[in-house]
């Protein structure tokens, strides 16, 4: 590197990793104010989509279809046609909604926690870790909605001032799961948004069309860059980040708390809100990962999302990977140290009961296939994280069914013990909600600028120094 | 020449942010106080150079925060002892501990909503128009470039003179701004 980048091998620069030896840039070098704005603004602005865009979008689509199928079936039959039932009351619906919420994770903290902490590599991936943040979050609310049974009076879990003169009971982690879980989508909503303001102008002054000048206008809210205005943003944005880290731990803290309040064997573990929280970011990156690598390919993104990006990812994946090992271990651990015999059966039958494989697979996923991340080359080899990061993704989803169901399938008595069998519906629920994810963000992709612009001019200023 | 009356000021063009903090720093030595400066990214320093910058914004902040919690709390309150007394478990109607979870999402949100929203009111957003806007070289404002204005309502300008400084800054242009 020449004596421009030497000049700022400060902290900042450092940060920015084009002062450090060996390790792949943060922003590939030769990048100016310019270029970085239109290239950008162009995966937005270009007349027409890439053909892989359009199959992408038309696949997710048909998945999203099949969402509203089987919620409209639901909606006309009752949740009889999935296969919960007494004992196992919770399954592939609490499962879906805990493994999306644990998705919904990674956004906030890429933002927020790395923000907090000056980590400049998170400028290429916070946008749209954000935006996957709240699709998730969207999916994951369909859940317990659609659970109710009759999710048309779903407003009775608010409190408001009703004719039935009753009150939501404030005392449940079910309720405060309501007030957690909304807030969540709120204030991750308010961030993206506020993040996007600036872009929005970006676009509303290179658009064409009228229709996109208008619209992108609006979301833009006259904004013009004033001095005065950035120092309030930042302000703002920087108060943001301060709340939305402890929101972050607290939304799947009272998740973990759902379990871990009640009795039942398996759940009622105190480890549970730190374990649920460090499975969060595990599978959050993990998705992270699984949306970033093929969109860096398609869109040619490879200089703005870099191996340093992808590596920085796979360490966090491996460090909170084996907090949830550790998880894993001290459930084994306070069974059998409890001398709890109902505990220690509800292990014995994780490992060797009808459900075993599901156990199994699970270590696997999570525990074995994720250790290959110690090795740098590893790490730097793109198809094997994407293939690690599936894997993990498939993992966490194997994770939330062993504690829901599993537990409940063996409580504390033998005549109490049943089967869960996942029906045709359980399917199409989960796998549409997956459709209804990639819908929105293949519409995100189309709609708004995927990389946030500003901060990347912000590195060209921070990495570099300027063009003549 | 246009009509001076139909004049908002000018505006003074730089290609480099560390021309125009150097640039609004002269300005502000040099008299002028009603000034702006719009740019691609946020500058260190350069809202202070256009002069003393108190903001509102933390406490705005802290009240909101403050108002949810506490909001959050009465209304458990309310709830749990005086409208709708349950006993659960033996436990106290007023179990606190009990409540703290709602009372904090309920801060976060707050301060959050308070947070944006008053950042949105004291920029005076949105603003859908502005007389800048009617510069087409401003488009740039929001990619590459760095703009420096200078209102006609300042007590110090005046065009001849006022565009005669602007250009001895060497600006890449110095640009009209019509109402």
């Amino acid at each position: 590197m020449s004596d421009s980048y030497e000049r700022d091998s400060d902290d900042r620069g450092a940060a920015a990793g084009l002062a450090e030896h060996g390790r792949p840039p943060v922003l590939e070098p030769g990048h100016t104010y310019a270029t970085v704005t239109d290239q950008i603004s162009s995966i937005v602005l270009a007349r027409r989509a890439p053909r892989s865009w359009l199959f992408g979008f038309a696949v997710s689509f048909v998945f999203f279809m099949i969402f509203l199928y089987a919620a409209g079936y639901l909606l006309a039959r009752g949740i009889g046609i999935w296969g919960n039932n007494i004992p196992v009351a919770w399954a592939f619906d609490i499962t879906n909604f805990v493994w999306w919420i644990g998705i919904g994770h990674a956004g906030t903290l890429i933002s927020a926690v790395l923000l907090l902490f000056r980590q400049a590599w998170r400028t290429s991936i916070n946008r749209f870790a954000e935006a996957m943040t709240l699709f998730a979050v969207a999916c994951a609310g369909m859940y317990p909605l659609l659970h109710l049974g009759r999710p048309w009076v779903f407003y009775w879990l608010l409190p408001y001032p009703n004719t039935m003169t009753l009150w939501p009971q404030f005392r449940s982690p079910l309720i405060w799961d309501v007030f957690a879980v909304s807030t969540y989508a709120l204030v991750s909503l308010i961030f993206w948004y506020v993040g996007l303001i600036p872009d929005m102008a970006t676009l509303r002054d290179r658009a064409k069309g009228t229709f996109a000048k208008i619209s992108y206008g609006i979301l833009a809210m006259g904004w013009r860059g004033s001095a005065r205005h950035w120092k309030r943003y930042e302000t703002a944005y920087l108060l943001l980040a301060g709340l939305a880290t402890p929101l972050v731990v607290s939304v799947h803290s009272i998740v973990g708390l759902d379990f871990a309040v009640s009795i039942v064997p398996g759940w009622h573990v105190t480890l549970f809100p730190p374990y649920f929280v460090a499975g969060a970011i595990f599978s959050g990156f993990a998705m992270v990962m699984t949306l970033a690598i093929p969109l860096r390919a398609v869109y040619g993104l490879q200089d703005f999302i870099t191996l340093r990006h992808l590596g920085n990812m796979a360490k966090v994946m491996l460090t909170t990977g084996l907090v949830v090992a550790y998880g894993y271990l001290m459930e084994i651990f306070f069974a059998w140290y409890s001398g709890n015999d109902f505990e220690w059966s509800l292990i014995v039958d994780r490992a060797l009961g009808a459900y075993a494989p599901v156990y199994w697979s699970l270590i696997v996923c999570n525990l074995l296939v994720p250790q290959v991340l110690w090795f740098r080359r590893a790490r730097r080899n793109v198809p094997l994280l994407f293939a690690v990061a599936f894997v993990v993704n498939v993992g966490m989803w194997l994770e939330r069914f062993v504690i829901i169901v599993i537990s409940l399938h063996h409580g504390y008595l033998p005549s109490a013990w049943g089967m869960y069998t996942p029906t045709v519906w359980d399917f199409a629920q989960f796998f549409g909600s997956i459709g209804l994810f990639l819908t929105l963000l293949f519409l995100f992709i189309r709609l708004l600028p995927v990389i946030s612009i500003f901060e990347l001019r912000e590195l060209v200023h921070e990495t570099s120094a300027p063009p003549a | 020449m246009s009509h001076a009356g139909d004049l908002y000021g000018l505006l003074a063009e730089f290609e480099q942010p560390e021309e125009l903090l150097a640039a609004t720093q002269r300005a502000y030595e040099a008299g002028y106080r009603d000034m702006g400066a719009y740019t691609p990214i946020p500058i260190d320093g350069l809202a202070e150079s256009l002069g003393e910058v108190h903001s509102r914004l933390p406490w705005l902040t802290l009240l909101g925060g403050i108002i949810g919690g506490v909001s959050g709390y009465v209304m458990q309150y309310y709830a749990c002892v005086i409208s709708y007394p349950l006993n659960v478990g033996g436990r106290p109607h007023h179990s606190w501990p009990a409540f703290m979870p709602i009372v904090f999402e309920l801060t976060v949100l707050g301060a959050a909503l308070f947070s944006v929203l008053g950042m949105l009111a004291l920029n005076g957003l949105p603003t859908p128009y502005h007389p800048l806007f009617n510069v087409p070289e401003f488009k740039l404002a929001s990619r590459n470039r760095f703009f420096l204005s200078i209102q006609r309502r300042d007590p110090k300008f005046d065009i001849v003179a006022t565009r005669k400084f602007l250009d001895e800054l060497h600006p890449h242009g110095v640009h009209e701004v019509q109402l």
